[in-house]
């Protein structure tokens, strides 16, 4: 059977593992709304970091198995032990594959994979916490993100600009405390071009999912639009239509919900 | 954890210089097919190192890897299909990859490798 995203029936859970929640369907639900980019991407090599409960990586494997007619290399990486089982379990129950690794970040992985990879998702802890509890290798390095949530995002970033491909996209969740506009600010400073492509308000929490490509891509460009050009350095040019997303491509309307 | 994956992993202890290729003990090593795509093998292969797939691939039990290759090989089906099998259908499901400076060893339960690092090698 064919699954559109990862179904919340076959993913694996454990006590110390983070289920599937707003966070990871927002990430998902962005993969979702740019299926027809990543599918043009053909991207050759991706990588989940923090994968949890595997939610995110099975489902984006889903996406691109259905979309790209070549497969990629998915690799998943997780600090908490029990999380990268609980990930292989969600992957076999769905019929897909990624290796998996127990490591900080991409511990291991950055000096061959440097300006290899061309997908990297990353649904990061983002939870401003007291600095004590960020890195412990339970179910807390889920969410501890420390100071305004940016703890682990500020190591992330330099280690997605070493992996990028030149071509590379990197597609992050945050919280509005973890001062977005910051993010894409320094994000340029790097040589990356930003969009927020999906923005949900919950009760509790305002998530936006960013997209970073290095200004040299010029693909992307082509696929925003005329009409959306001017508005690329402006982190917060998205549609405010409550739940809904914007299209990334102007040539295509489609529901995301199909 | 498939030997595409181990040609992408260093040893990253504070110190070592070159942590590449990780050694591998290996002690259950399981075979799961997969569809053969020639296009993607092509692409991947510019950044194989080796001579490190080679020491791996006989690590696990298969040998039949060519000791050298050249460009001429991609169009061989021959050729891609050992690659194939190396790359992407044989999986270290127990055992440990080993630092190749310090001897250190990163455990692999149930194909995952434990890459962590302990506090004095960071």
């Amino acid at each position: 059977m064919s699954y559109k995203v990862a179904k919340i029936g076959l993913v694996s859970s454990h006590p110390e593992v983070y289920d599937p929640c707003d966070d990871s369907f927002v990430l998902v639900d962005a993969l979702l709304a740019d299926r027809v980019n990543l599918a043009q991407h053909q991207p050759s090599i991706c990588i989940e970091i923090g994968c949890g409960s595997g939610y995110v990586i099975t489902s984006l494997a889903l996406i691109l198995g259905k979309e790209v007619p070549h497969p990629a290399l998915y690799i998943a990486t997780d600090i908490n032990p029990y999380a990268v089982t609980v990930t292989r379990e969600t992957l076999e129950a769905h019929g897909c594959f990624a290796d998996v690794v127990n490591t900080d970040i991409t511990n291991g992985f950055e000096k061959r994979l440097s300006k290899s990879v061309d997908v990297i998702v990353v649904n990061p802890p983002y939870v401003p916490t007291p600095e004590d509890e960020v890195g412990c290798k339970g179910i807390t390095s889920a969410w501890a993100g420390g100071e305004n949530g940016r703890t682990v995002i500020d190591r992330i970033l330099p280690v997605a600009e070493e992996l990028l491909s030149d071509k590379g996209w990197l597609y992050m969740v945050t919280l509005a405390a973890n001062k977005p506009v910051d993010l894409c600010m320094e994000m340029k400073q790097k040589g990356f071009t930003s969009r927020i492509i999906l923005q949900r308000s919950t009760d509790e929490e305002s998530l936006q999912v960013i997209k970073f490509w290095r200004d040299l891509d010029t693909q992307l460009e082509a696929n925003v639009g005329e009409n959306t050009k001017l508005l690329q350095f402006n982190p917060f040019s998205f549609w405010k239509r409550g739940n809904q997303s914007a299209p990334t491509s102007c040539k295509e309307k489609f529901s995301l919900y199909d | 954890m498939r030997l595409i994956t181990h040609n992408m992993l260093s040893s990253n202890i504070k110190g070592v210089t070159n942590g590449f290729p990780l050694r591998i003990e290996a002690e259950k090593v399981v075979e799961k097919e997969v569809d053969f795509n020639p296009d993607f093998l092509r692409n991947m292969f510019s950044k194989i190192e080796w001579k490190a797939l080679t020491d791996a691939s006989k690590a696990l039990g298969y040998a039949e890897l060519p000791e050298e290759t050249e460009p001429s090989m991609l169009e061989s089906e021959l050729f891609l299909r050992k690659l194939h099998h190396a790359l992407l259908e044989l999986h270290l499901e127990e055992g440990a990859l080993v630092c190749p400076e310090t001897g250190r060893k990163f455990p692999v339960n149930k194909g995952i490798p434990n890459m962590l690092l302990h506090e004095d090698e960071v």
